[in-house]
């Protein structure tokens, strides 16, 4: 079975001062079409660098990347990206931030009042529709990152992408914006990448937390799968022993690679060997019978 | 004394209890400050200066007579003035007279050619210096126009291709510190070659003047836009990669408007080049403008010329001035920016 997104074998090695530096090394990693995935690691592992280049904002040294079918090596509206740092235009309007990006996209497809209604509907799904003529340095951080959110939503990604959407937000701010982004989800079914440093939001999220190795050379280590029902309550997860399992296999590896970086992954059942993902992930379906418990 | 003046409410004296608050309160020494801050201050440096000027002028003999002190710069600027008040009635009286001849002349069955030559006589009395202070502000704006649509297209396509960058930048780098009187020979033979024209719509010396303003404000604007362009930020740019954004809507869109403020400090630097460029290029090009007043001011070497001159001086400043404040509030129009510091 074809999946949906597949990121082949993907290396990555930059030209330094100091000599080539090989950031990614044979990343390997398949995504199903609907599925929440997170990549998690520590900082500098190249996480990002693996969401640019399904971004297409960087191309990879060796391998490639398909989306259905198809290899991308440029970026385009398909793979929406919402920035860590919101990258909103600070001269345009909140709604005018997201008609860019409606008008860009559906400029042949939609007429200009379908473009309109498009833009306060995915402003309302992100409950922004009440400040559409603010500027973005007149709202706060989570508001930006809302209306972030709507421009990526509102460009009908087949991929979304997320580089640390929340990592800028105070925590009260973050967990506001995770209920939003799982209701969000809940409706519209996203492929969804994120890259995440809070273990609790990967868990929260997820359907899979895919692990990184620490760089240089960064890899997929670990493949978690997360079963727990949706919708997801975090005050009722708080207390249930799956959710806080998962919790500690994550916190687990991050501290066991942050140790002895270049170590093993161990033999816990939603492991994926270094050497054989695909095996893994080739059936999204499969990951029910994955419970880790 | 706060709890004193509260009392004062159980008598209901709603603006007496206003002015109580308001005397209590650090708002009048708030006020007394920004009084002292804005006002007082400036107010005594310049009588400081104006006392220094008449002083330090008083020393000074020169073959015109004593350099003068503010006190004769004003008595020339009110002549100045007057004379200018007289030549426009003149003027005035000149084409009274004009227009009573051409009514005469139609009342005699002239031909109509006839009394529109007669119509097509204009006055050709000396410009005055206010005559001069606009030729000078037409000129500066002219001059600064052609400039500016040459810099900020240039700039941007240099600040968005680092080729393009590294091919200008040495060009850039040795005519910018050009002075404009080494241009306006140039300048003035090159007009003369290629301006050519029996029924000129400018002068040759208006040209001449333009262009060496032109030629001199060019690179602030070039290199500040330059600049602007090349700093947008990178992930804005990305904004524009994932939304395909074309080469034109991408330049409007994102890199325009994100390099604004910078153009406009280019363009606010760029004029002021250009107005004290003007004022040597006048001199030189006999460009009626107030380069020329200056000039003419200091051949005519009569008692009051240095007078004139000093009040040439103080109104070139000023109109620099008032120049840099308009740009500052265009700028402050245009900037989206608007917790920006502009100064």
């Amino acid at each position: 079975m074809n999946p949906y997104l597949n990121i082949d074998h993907v290396s990555i090695t930059f030209p330094t001062d100091k000599g080539p530096l090989n950031v990614l090394k044979d990343v390997n990693l398949n995504v199903a079409k609907g599925e929440f995935v997170s990549l998690i690691g520590h900082s500098g592992c190249g996480k990002s660098t693996v969401l640019n280049i399904v971004a297409g904002l960087l191309n990879a040294t060796e391998g490639g990347v398909v989306l259905e079918g198809k290899e991308v090596d440029e970026p385009g509206p398909d793979r929406a990206v919402v920035f860590q740092n919101h990258s909103l235009l600070p001269w345009l309007s909140v709604y005018d931030n997201v008609r860019l990006a409606v008008d860009r996209v559906f400029k042949k497809t939609k007429s200009k009042a379908e473009r309109d209604a498009w833009t306060r509907h995915n402003l309302e799904l992100v409950h922004m529709d009440h400040a559409l003529d603010r500027r973005p340095d007149e709202i706060s951080g989570g508001m930006k990152q809302r209306v972030g959110i709507a421009r990526a939503l509102a460009m009908q990604p087949k991929v979304l992408l997320m580089d640390e959407p929340f990592g800028a937000l105070d925590s009260l701010t973050r967990t506001h914006m995770q209920d939003s982004l799982m209701e969000i989800q809940s409706q519209l079914n996203n492929t969804v990448i994120m890259i995440t440093h809070d273990v609790d939001e990967a868990v929260l999220l997820s359907d899979r937390i895919i692990m990184m190795t620490n760089g240089p050379s960064a890899t997929v280590g670990e493949i978690l799968h997360i079963d727990l029902p949706r919708p997801r309550d975090r005050l009722e997860l708080a207390e249930d022993p799956t959710y806080n399992h998962y919790r500690a296999e994550v916190v687990k590896f991050l501290h066991e690679r942050h140790e002895r970086p270049k170590s093993k992954s161990k033999s816990t059942p939603p492991a994926a060997p270094k050497s054989d993902p695909e095996a893994e992930e080739a059936e999204p379906g499969s990951r029910h019978l994955r419970i880790a418990v | 004394m706060l709890t004193a003046i509260r009392s004062q409410k159980t008598f209901d004296t709603a603006p007496l209890n206003a002015v109580l608050t308001f005397l209590s309160g650090d708002t009048l020494l708030r006020l007394t400050r920004g009084v002292i801050e804005k006002a007082v201050i400036p107010f005594l440096a310049i009588g400081a200066f104006l006392f220094l000027w008449s002083a330090g002028a008083a020393q000074v003999q020169t073959s015109l007579g004593q350099l003068p002190g503010p006190a004769m710069a004003w008595e020339q600027a009110v002549a100045l003035y007057d004379e200018h008040k007289a030549e426009r009635q003149k003027e005035a009286e000149f084409y009274e007279r004009m227009e009573e001849r051409v009514q005469k002349a139609i009342a005699a069955g002239q031909p109509q050619e006839r009394i529109d030559r007669m119509r097509e006589r204009g006055y050709t009395g000396k410009p005055t210096f206010f005559d001069q202070i606009f030729t000078s502000l037409y000129t500066v704006a002219t001059g600064f126009l052609i400039g500016s649509l040459i810099a900020i297209p240039i700039g941007i396509v240099t600040g968005m291709s680092n080729t393009l960058y590294n091919a200008m930048n040495p060009i850039i780098q040795i005519f910018k510190p050009v002075s404009p009187l080494a241009w306006l020979p140039l300048v003035t033979m090159v007009v003369s070659a290629l301006y050519v024209t029996d029924d000129p719509m400018f002068d040759k010396s208006f040209l001449n003047s333009a262009l060496t303003v032109t030629l001199c404000c060019l690179w602030p604007t070039v290199i500040n836009t330059t600049v602007g362009v090349s700093s947008v930020s990178k992930d804005l740019i990305n904004v524009s990669r994932v939304l395909r954004l074309s080469w034109l809507t991408k330049t409007v869109k994102i890199v325009l408007p994100s390099s604004i403020p910078m153009i406009f400090t280019g363009l606010r630097l760029s004029l002021g080049i250009g107005w004290m460029v003007l004022i040597a290029a006048e001199m030189l090009a006999q460009n009626p403008g107030l380069g020329k007043f200056v000039w003419d001011e200091f051949q005519n070497g009569s008692s009051n010329s240095l007078a004139r001159i000093m009040v040439a001086v103080l109104v070139i400043g000023f109109i620099g001035y008032l120049l840099d404040r308009g740009m500052l509030s265009l700028q402050k129009r245009f900037s989206w920016d608007k917790n920006a510091v502009l100064r």
